[in-house]
Order: C-alpha cells, then structure tokens, then sequence
C-alpha cells in the first residue's frame, strides 16, 4: 500500500506525521510513501532526507491524496483535505470525534476509513501507538522549559561568591503524562518540586519522580476511584473542590512556577488557579496553563498568548507546545503512526487489513466503510485493574482481645491435652501387650523424635540442603546392624551384611564429604 | 569387649550426633558441627565392630574401606547443581541396606527356629553375636521382632526403588513428568492392602516367602508412587525419602535391640518429616496432594489476564540495573538448569562493587531440593548474608527498583494472591512485582511446571528478558560500568 504525508495546513503546525526514519521502517511492512514537498521543512526534514530513505516526494497535497491509499497527518483534516478524501481510502490522524461530528459524517459518507490517534484505547498493548501520550510528554517537558524561559531566575539552588540563589518552588497541579513530564524536568533541572492531583493513587508516581505530593486531608470514603474512569481524572464533589482551593490558595504565595494540565475527558477545563490566587502569587513568577486549548486552568489564561498580569506574573497560554519542538514530537508522533501502521498491517506483506475485532484498531476507527462507527464498544479489558476496596480491620476492644486470647488458650490446652491423653492411652495399650524389652526401646524412640523435632526446627533454612545430605551419611548408622551381623556363621547373612556395610559405607564418607565441601562453601561478605 | 562399655560409647555417640544437627542452626558453628557428626559415627562403628556380636572383622573393613572410598570420590567430583540426584541415590542405598539387614534377621530366626525344632542344644550354645540374641528372645519378643523386620523390610523397600526413581528423574534418566500406570492409586491402595495381609500371615507362621512377596509389593509402591509425582514437587518427595531412610533405620534398630539406631532413625526421620512440612507449606498444599501427584481441582475460572508480554534486550535490562540502588534477585531452578549461578555471582559482585543494594529472595520450594539455591549461590561465592529467605525480604519489594527473575516462575505468580480460582491460590509468593521494575529472565513464552499462566509476564512494570539464563546474564555484564 501506499502511505502519504501532506503537508499541515494549520495556523502554525510545524509536525509532519511521517519521518524518513518512519519511512524506512515503512518500507520494512511492505510499504511505499509518498511525501508533499516541503512536509518536513518546519520539522527539520528535507525533501532530500525523504527521498534518500525511499519516499517520493510530490509536488502537492492533491497528489499525496490521489496517490496513497492511506493518508497520516498530525492535525484533523480542514475541510479542504476533508475534500480530497476517497471512497476505501484511510485517514490516520487526530481527530476528535466527539467535537467534529459533522466532519466526521461528512468523510464516512465519502466512504474514507478514520482512524483517530485520539481514541486509540488506554491499554498497555495500545501504549506504542498512544499519539495523546507522546505529545503530552513533550507540552510537560516544553511547559517547563517555557516557565524557565519567563522566569527570571534559576531553577536550582546554588550558593555563590556572589551570593546565595534559594532554589525555585514549582507546583504541577495534574499528574498525567504531561504534568510527570514537566515533574521530571522540573526537578532535574533543581527545583523543589510539588505536585497535586485528584486521583489519590498517583502519589506513588508523584514521589517516584523526586517531587512531593500536595496532600489534602480527607477520609477515604470521600475519595474518587479513579481507576473507574480508565485512569483520567473525573469531575470532583464539591467539598473536594473546596478543599483543593484552600490548599492551592495557602500554597500560591510561595510558588515561583505553577504548570497546570488539569483536564477532564469530554469537559472544558477545570479553574483551579483562580485571579485571587494570581494576585497573591509573588511578582516575576510564571503559571504554564497546559489546559489552555479547553479554556485554561487558570483564570486569566488567554489561549495562544502569553500575558502578564498586573502584579506582574506571567501566564503562558499557548497551545501548541509539541508544534513548538516540531522535531522531537514529529519522531515521536511519526513513530506512533507507524506502530498504528504494524498492527493493521499484521503480516508484514503491505496489506492493509482493518481487523474491527481487535480491540484497538475498533477502538481507534471512527469511521468505516460508509458509516461512523463512533462510538466503540467498551473495551473487551479493562484498561486498569478496578482498585480493590480496602479490607477493614475491625479494631478490637481490649475486652474483646482479652477474650480471643483466653478462648485460643484453651483450645490449645484442650487440643494438648487431648493429644497427649490419647498418646499416652494409645501408648500404655501398647505397653500391656508388649514385652518389657520392646517398651525399653520405644521409650528412647519417642524421646529421639522429640529431640529431633526441637533440634531440626532451629535449622536455618539456607543449610537444608547440607542438612540432607548430613542425615544420609548418618541414616547410614545402620551400618551397625550390618556389622552386628556380618558375624553370623551363616554365609547368606554375611554376604547381605558385607554388601549392607558397603552401601552404608558410601553414604558415610559420601554425606560428610559432601556436607563439608557445602559447607566450606558459605562464605560471610 | 564389655557390653557396658558399647552401650557407653553409643550414649556419647547419640549426643554428638544430636550436637551436628543442632549445629545447622547457623553457617559458621555448622562448619564444626560437621566434625561432630563425623566422630560420632566414628565411635559408634569403632565401638560396635569392639562390642559383642561383631565378627568378621577383615570382610566388615574392606567393605567401609571400598564402599568409603567410592563415597569420597563421589563426593568430591559431584557438581552442586546434582546434588539433588546425589541425595537421591544416597536415600537409596540406605533403604537397600535396611531390606538386606531386615532379611538377614529373618534368616537367622528361621535358622534358630529350626535348631531348637531339632532341639540341638548345642548348636544354640555355639551361637555368637546377633544369633544368640534372637536365641535368648521369648515367644512374645520374637512376636515383635517379627513386626518390627516386617516394618523395616517395607519402609527399606519403599524407600530404595522410590529413590532410585527420584534419582532417575532428577539425573532426567527417567521423564521428570508425573505418570501412572492405568489404575492409578488403586494399585498403590492394593499393594499396601497385600502388604498388610502379608504382614498378618508372615505374623501366624506363614514364612519367609511372604516376606519376600511383601518387599516385592513394597518395591511395587515405592517406583509407582513417585513416578506419578512431577519434577517440582521433587522437594518434598526428596524430603519425604530422606525421612523414610531414618524410619527404616529406626525399625531396624528395633529388631536388633539396638537404641543408637533408634535415636539416629528417629532423628533422621524426624528431620525428613520436618522438611518435608516445611516444603508443603511452602506451596500451600496438603502432604497428601503432593504425594498422590499432581493439582486440586479449581473451584472456578482463572482470572482472565490481560496485557501483553513485552520483550526487552539486554541494553535496557543493564540500563535499568546501572540506574537501580537497589535490586533483588530471584532465582529458581531454571538458574540451575542453566548453570547461571557463577554468571549471577559476577553480575552481583559488580553491583555490589558500585554501591548498589543487591540481594536474594529465595522462595522455600525453589529448586528440587530444600536449600538447593542457597547451595548453588554459596558454590558461586556469593556472601550467604545477602541470600535471604521469603519472609525476610518480602516485605523490601516495593522500596525496590528492580526485581530479576531467574528461571523462577509459579513462586513468584500474582495469581496466588489475586485470583482465589487459581490452582495455587493461597501459596506464598515472593512479591517481586511490587518491585518499581521486574525482569524476568526465560527460556521462552509458556508456563510453568503448574501448567498455570503467570499474570506476572503482563503486568505493566514486568519486561521479558527471553532467552538462556547464563547466556542473557552473561551479555549483561560487560554494559554494567
């Protein structure tokens, strides 16, 4: 088949959904690219770099569309390159079907296949192909490069001969991929970082990347599950709300960098960061509003500008993040496209096959053959294990623990008791129809049982092996039989008893030798 | 020699002997509690060849001379990756040793019985040693000796052809998976039910020819049994037999009157017991299940697992090792099967070198024999203080940034926990998923020896490291800087 990359139309888009690395590998499933001219160029590839690694390049979007039978872009198609889309040709790219339905119903009626990297399913075998993560990876780390940009200050620490520079506080208000991005670069780069998010679980995450957790006191019972929503955030109760405020509001004053990538799935952004928390924000200080595209985080987020305050903060409203370090997060996407590419392509021979009981390519596929298959199904595993509910361990009173203690000790006497009755029956039962001489030697059997169980239950578990191999040689003391025997003047009793004494013979220089070279072998650090 | 002077030496012999047990407790006074056993086993056979009843003096020591040297040859060339064949075969020949001594008593019964039949008084005064023993023996006791050869002779026969299998299939002579003739434990049931009979005819007079049809029967249960149990289950089959070997003795003992036997027997017996408990308990099963082979019945469908496996290559494992403080490793028999353990010793000593925290999680039943992997990592001189037991480090996993499995997998199976359908639900695991990061180091895709699928291969944080255990850890060393 036929892959090909058009050039993005939109205001300001610098990605290009197809690399000449992507080509290459491209090529290893069995297919061919083609490329518009000047694709690549805001990204930092050229044409020559294209048609070095095997794709044609052409002139215009209109041959990209004429010739691929699939067709990867970054960006939803204008209504334009909506146009241009055949009967059984495939469009892979953002999408959003929920906000564009009337687009969406448009190109199923042209007859044109979407699949739509936004609703490739959150399940760890999709995660090679999750455009929304890879992207939301660069705005964190780009969000954190932005604030140093209009921070007028370090990030770390440092104490100098010119004096002492404290370090930067910076806090991340949602941890999901972009807000662990921008954690993880925050703090390599010295921060004192402080994070938040709705979903109490991630603390875990939060701690993992060095920063500390923003810690609201509540009860469980009050807590969001998140896992229910497929690991994104759900709106919060009122009371949550309220508390998350009062914490960010005694939090705002000390922060130097705030960056907010709090976003609810089919929701306009939350507004976490209210003008009164601003207004008490020191001057010089940044707030990075990752939500902007979906009105903002913040209060005064302007989309696409950044602005400044009048106590003098700055906030960064842009929305193009990944565009902005077009190389890197044209790779990336390149990459996801072609990992789409891999699994509708499943023998590797160039032919495309739309498999709709897969999981993840139903679940990306927005539109097939004709008709809009948006919405998917739910997924046929869930995305992440619902979060078993806590075991309560009843607390018991002392009253309680008191009695628990005295009924297992009676049991315990009474199981003792019992055993020991029924033994020593069993025992003397025995002792009236046995000899004298039989009962002498019975009594030091039960006795070496008993010391042997002390003595072997003290046994350190690592020396079990050489403790085998030690009670072979020693089981071998039935070489005292053998030899108590080999005396007999019979000759079929001495030949069973020399051959008796050979065998045990083995196992008594065998065991020990064994048990000693084990042994030696122990060695202390 | 005096009598008094045997039974004296014996007294010190027990107590020497009941010292070398109790000096495992711990890897340094263990090193001497070896030297215990030694002179103990010394004095007792040094006293008995003195004592009363001993003759032959020429033939008993040119045997332990033979039989010694064979012994510590063996134990000198043995790998430490065989040692589970070596005990096997060890358990073997005690229970050889037990039938023959228990026949030999028979035969000297038979003998005595007939002389006094012909009243030939002084035939019977010119008996010496163990003869005249049984010669002085009342009606009664001569009852009981009858029982006690019985019991002996069975145990002994059971033990020697169920140790020669267990051998057989560990040395992989014999195919390690479980099998049973048609019929099943009935023929085990009908076995032990012909012994028993035998036993009750044997005991009215019947003669020595039941004797003999018992031990064939008894050798019958012994190969059967344990053919029908699979390679790992091989621990507590080991130990089971270990424990059978010191029963025998005892019974022995019994029917020779003679207590050293019966102390050692019991101690022996009693040790095997223990490990073997411990074994079971290991794996959440009864002795019972393990013995008669093979799963309980599920009470249901196995969780559903979800995911997929995903490889790594040895860059991103040394990767993850050269940023981790702190890892555990785990191995288990695949370690062994591969020879992996100097490979994993090197890998240790380099971590370690850098500063790392690197230490061992062994699981009781990992391996084919109780302590297996703790032998092998000694063999591979790494220190035993970072070797530690499941209890011990199971609490550590989550402060751990990378878990390796090696060749170990129902021991480390989430499902035990998770899924209370599973086979093995409730069997304690090492819970080294809860490591930030687990490698797990395979052969290839597949389960385990359960047959059981091991959710721990598709959980987020696990990474396949596919591929022969020695040679995937030895293309890690040179990228560990």
């Amino acid at each position: 088949m036929k892959i090909g990359a058009p050039t993005e139309i939109f205001e300001g888009e610098n990605r290009v959904a197809m690399t000449p690395d992507s080509v290459m590998a491209l090529a290893k499933l069995g297919h061919t690219s083609v490329v518009q001219s000047g694709a690549g160029a805001k990204a930092g590839f050229s044409d020559a770099a294209y048609a070095a690694a095997g794709a044609e390049v052409l002139p215009d979007a209109k041959a990209v569309f004429d010739a691929a039978d699939v067709v990867v872009k970054v960006r939803g198609p204008e209504a334009s390159e909506a146009a241009m889309l055949k009967r059984g040709q495939t469009l892979i790219s953002f999408f959003w079907p929920a906000q564009n339905e009337a687009l969406l119903k448009q190109v199923a009626d042209q007859g044109a296949t979407v699949v739509a990297m936004d609703m490739v399913p959150r399940i760890s075998r999709a995660q090679k192909m999750d455009a929304l993560s890879s992207m939301a990876n660069i705005a964190g780390y780009r969000a954190v490069i932005e604030a140093g940009n209009n921070f007028g200050r370090f990030f770390t620490g440092q104490v100098t001969a010119a004096g002492k520079v404290p370090p930067a506080k910076v806090l991340i208000v949602g941890a999901g991929v972009a807000g662990l991005a921008a954690i993880g670069t925050s703090v390599s780069l010295g921060a004192i970082v402080n994070a938040f998010d709705v979903r109490p679980e991630v603390a875990e995450q939060i701690e993992s990347m060095g920063a500390s957790f923003v810690y609201l006191e509540f009860d469980a019972s009050e807590l969001p599950d998140g896992a229910a929503t497929g690991g994104y955030a759900a709106p919060s109760s009122p009371a949550f709300a309220a508390k998350q405020l009062a914490k960010f509001r005694e939090l705002a004053p000390e922060m130097d960098i705030v960056i907010t990538t709090a976003l609810i799935p089919g929701r306009p952004a939350p507004k976490l960061w209210t003008a009164d928390m601003v207004a008490m924000m020191k001057p010089g200080s940044v707030i990075i509003d990752l939500a902007a595209e979906r009105g903002g985080n913040c209060d005064l987020t302007v989309p696409d500008q950044k602005i400044v305050s009048e106590n003098g903060v700055t906030i960064v409203g842009y929305t193009d993040f990944p565009s902005r370090m077009a190389t890197q997060s044209s790779t990336l996407y390149a990459t996801n496209i072609r990992h789409m590419l891999t699994d509708l392509t499943p023998k590797k021979d160039g032919v495309i096959v739309h498999n709709m009981e897969d999981d993840v390519i139903r679940g990306a596929t927005v539109a097939h053959e004709g008709a809009v298959t948006y919405p998917p199904p739910p997924p046929k595993i869930a995305a992440i294990a619902a979060a078993k509910p806590k075991e309560k361990v009843k607390e018991l009173t002392a009253d309680e623990k008191r009695a628990k203690e005295v009924a297992a000790f009676k049991t315990q006497t009474r199981n003792q008791v019992g055993m020991l009755l029924g033994g020593g029956a069993l025992i003397l039962l025995a002792g009236i129809y046995t000899p004298a001489s039989f009962m002498s030697h019975f009594i030091v059997f039960v006795l070496s049982v008993y010391v042997g169980v002390q003595v072997i239950w003290n046994v350190s578990h690592s020396l079990h092996t050489p403790l085998m191999a030690i009670t072979n040689a020693i089981s071998s003391i039935i070489i005292l039989g053998a030899l108590m025997q080999i005396g007999s003047g019979n000759w079929l009793v001495v030949i069973l008893a020399a051959l008796s004494v050979f065998m045990a013979g083995i196992n008594i220089f065998g065991g020990f030798m064994v048990t000693r070279r084990m042994l030696a072998m122990f060695q202390k650090s | 020699m005096e009598y008094g002077f045997t039974t004296a030496a014996y007294v010190v012999a027990a107590v020497l002997i009941i010292q070398s047990l109790g000096g495992l407790s711990g890897q340094e006074s263990a090193k001497r509690a070896v030297w215990y056993g030694i002179f103990g086993m010394g004095l007792a056979v040094a006293a008995t060849l003195m004592g009363p009843g001993a003759g032959n003096w020429l033939i008993s020591l040119v045997m332990i001379a033979i039989g010694g040297a064979i012994g510590w040859v063996v134990a000198q060339r043995v790998q430490m990756t065989e040692m589970p064949q070596l005990v096997a075969a060890m358990h073997s020949l005690v229970g050889l040793a037990a039938v023959f001594i228990g026949f030999n008593a028979e035969i000297e019964m038979v003998r005595i019985a007939s002389l006094i039949a012909a009243g030939d008084a002084d035939g019977l005064n010119a008996l010496t040693g163990f003869a005249q023993k049984v010669a002085e023996k009342s009606a009664t006791e001569i009852n009981i000796l009858k029982i006690e050869v019985f019991l002996g002779v069975f145990i002994g026969a059971v033990t020697f052809t169920g140790s020669v299998i267990a051998y057989g299939k560990l040395a992989g002579k014999v195919d390690g998976k479980a099998k049973k003739l048609p019929g099943g434990h009935m023929l085990n049931a009908g076995a032990a039910i012909l012994s028993l009979i035998l036993l009750v005819m044997y005991f009215q007079g019947a003669g020595t020819w039941a004797l003999l049809l018992m031990t064939l029967a008894a050798f019958f249960i012994g190969y059967h049994l344990i053919m029908g149990i699979g390679g790992a289950d091989m621990p507590v089959v080991v130990s089971m037999l270990n424990s059978y070997s010191g029963w025998a003795a005892a019974a022995i003992g019994f029917s020779l009157s003679n207590d050293l036997l019966i102390v050692v027997g019991a101690l022996v017996g009693s040790s095997g017991a223990i490990l073997s408990y411990i074994m079971c308990k290991a794996m959440n099963r009864s002795f019972i299940s393990v013995i008669l082979g093979g799963f309980g019945g599920t009470t249901g469908p196995a969780m559903e697992v979800t995911g997929e496996q995903i490889a790594i290559d040895a860059e991103g494992v040394a990767a993850a090792l050269n940023d981790a403080d702190s890892v555990i490793i785990i191995p288990g028999y695949g370690m062994a099967v591969a020879q992996a353990q100097q490979s994993v010793s090197e890998l240790t000593r380099k971590l370690r070198a850098k500063g790392k925290n690197v230490r061992f999680a062994i699981h009781p039943v990992a391996g084919r024999l109780p302590g297996h992997m703790n032998v092998l990592l000694a063999e591979a001189k790494v220190p035993y203080d970072i070797v530690l037991e499941m209890d011990e480090i199971n609490d550590d996993f989550p402060e751990t940034d990378v878990a390796i499995v090696i060749g170990s997998n129902d021991i480390v199976n989430p499902a035990a926990q998770e899924d209370p359908n599973s086979p093995i639900a409730g069997m304690p695991v090492l819970e080294c998923w809860k490591a930030k990061q687990v490698f797990v180091s395979k052969r290839g895709q597949g389960t385990g020896y359960s047959g059981i699928e091991n959710p721990l291969f598709f959980k987020e944080n696990t990474r396949m490291f596919y591929g022969d255990a020695k040679k995937s850890i030895d293309a890690l060393l040179p990228m560990i800087d």
